[in-house]
């Protein structure tokens, strides 16, 4: 053992050359080897560990400044301060709210109108008026009564006074203000809001009562499928199958069904001053109740983009209702419309009628005579 | 020129509300509204912290760019102020402030929004300076008379400042280094983003 020892010793002692050059180079090799792994070691308790490290060590944020991010985020404190949200510091959602109401809907929703209006006017040059194909002879049949056309105008003409004073409010800044200098178009805004609010309420009663009165001629059947698959007779020469209402109207009937009760809900509620201001517990199983800012940008966003849509559909069923077909305005007007008319857009609606006897022959009235004047003036 | 703003100090505050009173009583500020406010958050619990807020003056102010009747404007010295002859009450700019800033009075019929109030920086409107119709709806204009804001001059422990935004920095900074700890500038990042 003592003899190998000491041989071990001296063979230590006497390392070759070679073998010294190898054991440098292996130990070199060895260190570049650990310069590369070592550094990684931290990967395995990035990978491996990283659970236990969360768990073990806490939130690897600083609670000082989750403090001030939260506040940022809309935390709400103690306030003497009276009024909804007066706790609140920074209030969150306004700077989204600004961004999408200057940008998407000031900027480019309401060029769909100017778009709509433009499609219409060049239809109208191009295909020109829908005429009757048969002259008026001065029969005529019964198509609206006298509170349904109430109703009817009282909704349109409150509806045309909200799109000119709702878009003065969205759009005037750009507009009106070059033109009436920033004092007079405050006059006129200030004549917007209050038409708005007023008119707002006038117009909720009529879309209401036109949903309750006509849903019943409304709804959707197989005649209707083949009129759309016909596109209404828009570009042909043949007149598609119809009832009492058409696909057309339908449509219309349901986008208003839809459409108002949306614009009249976020309307109303954005007329209330603060809402949730004041308004009853009882009623806090309603949504929208709690009463906060970001419900108010909400209601706002909603009430642009779909009253924008609105009126810009809006502009098709005008155009259809008095330049686009003849005939069709009397109908709303004076409430009775010619067989003629009543043959070649609703030919269904027209045999019952006639099965029915609904038919009314010319009477020597003057009030008929007059009103046989303007369906042949038409 | 100066570049108005304020800065709130929430390790002096001790929610004294003397800014608030100041604040009212120096304008004559309509009953509901308060143009100032003292907010306490964690209130009881160790810790709390007190911040006396009112509108921040921004650089990009939200209420300005929402404004139906383009009614707002900055001064020289960066103050956002507004023209209550062209307000319609339309609530936008309460929509947008990430404050809270502009309130309305409630004596019109059905609740409605009356013109809206908010904080001058007590630099009064638009009307002429040290007016009687300044006064009448904007409150004081201590700025025209070479002062500063009441709520910042009337603060006891001196949490509330107002002035040029570098001295009233500067000021701030100094505090930091005497008492340690970190800056929070609170509110600035969101009211000041250019400056």
């Amino acid at each position: 053992m003592q003899t190998q020892q000491s041989e071990g010793s001296a063979g230590r002692q006497k390392m070759s050359p070679a073998r010294k050059r190898k054991m440098a180079f292996y130990g070199l090799l060895g260190i570049l080897a650990m310069a590369f792994i070592l550094p990684l070691a931290s990967y395995t308790v990035h990978f491996l560990g990283s659970e236990a490290y969360a768990q073990g060590a806490g939130p690897a944020t600083n609670p000082r400044s989750n403090y001030w991010r939260a506040v940022e985020g809309g935390v709400a404190g103690y306030t003497t301060g009276q009024g909804p949200e007066a706790g609140v510091l920074i209030g969150p959602g306004g700077v989204e709210w600004q961004q999408l109401r200057e940008g998407v809907i000031a900027k480019y929703l309401p060029w769909a109108i100017v778009g709509v209006f433009s499609i219409l006017a060049l239809y109208h040059l191009i295909h020109g008026r829908n005429k009757l194909d048969e002259r008026p002879a001065g029969k005529k049949i019964k198509r609206w009564g006298w509170f349904d056309r109430l109703v009817h105008w009282m909704t349109a003409i409150s509806f045309i006074a909200l799109a000119i004073t709702g878009l003065s409010m969205l759009i005037g800044k750009t507009l009106l203000i070059p033109l009436f200098g920033k004092a007079g178009f405050a006059l006129w805004a200030q004549a917007s809001i209050i038409i708005h609010n007023v008119l707002g309420p006038v117009f909720t009663v009529g879309i209401l009562l036109m949903i309750v009165m006509w849903i019943r001629h409304n709804f959707l059947n197989a005649t209707d499928l083949k009129w759309f698959k016909e596109g209404g007779g828009l570009f042909s020469k043949t007149h598609p199958s119809a009832g009492r209402m058409n696909g057309g109207e339908k449509v219309w009937f349901w986008l208003v069904t839809f459409i108002g009760l949306g614009v009249c809900f976020t309307g109303v509620l954005m007329l209330a001053p603060i809402w949730g201001y004041g308004i009853p517990q009882w009623l806090g199983f309603l949504p929208w109740v709690e009463g906060s800012r970001f419900d108010m940008q909400e209601a706002n966003i909603i009430h642009a983009v779909l009253s924008l849509g609105w009126t810009a559909a809006a502009l098709g069923h005008i155009y259809i209702g008095t330049a686009g077909t003849e005939g069709a305005f009397e109908g709303m007007s004076t409430g009775y419309v010619s067989t003629e008319w009543a043959k070649q857009h609703h030919d269904q609606w027209y045999e019952e009628s006639v099965a029915n006897g609904k038919v009314i022959e010319p009477v020597e009235s003057a009030a008929k005579a007059a009103a046989t004047k303007v369906s042949t003036a038409n | 020129m100066a570049r108005m703003k304020f800065l709130c100090d929430a390790e002096r505050c001790i929610e004294c509300n003397g800014c608030v009173t100041a604040c009212k009583n120096e304008h004559e500020v309509p009953w509901g509204v308060n143009r100032r406010r003292v907010v306490t958050l964690g209130d009881g619990a160790p810790g709390e912290k007190s911040i006396s807020v009112a509108c921040m003056h921004c650089t990009d102010a939200p209420c300005q760019a929402v404004c139906p009747t383009d009614c707002f404007y900055t001064t020289d010295d960066g103050i956002v102020l507004h023209d209550k002859g062209a307000c319609i009450g339309c609530g936008y700019c309460f929509y947008a402030c990430p404050f809270g800033a502009p309130q309305y009075p409630q004596q019109t019929a059905f609740g409605a929004r009356g013109k809206m109030d908010k904080c001058t920086f007590c630099a009064g409107g638009p009307e002429d300076d040290l007016s009687d119709a300044e006064y009448e709806s904007y409150g004081r204009n201590r700025i025209a008379e070479g002062k500063l804001p009441l709520c910042a001059e009337m603060c006891a422990t001196r949490a509330l400042i107002a002035g040029d935004g570098d001295e009233i920095a500067d000021i701030y900074r100094e505090r930091i280094l005497r008492r340690g700890g970190r800056p929070q500038t609170w509110g600035w990042e969101t009211a000041y983003t250019e400056g």
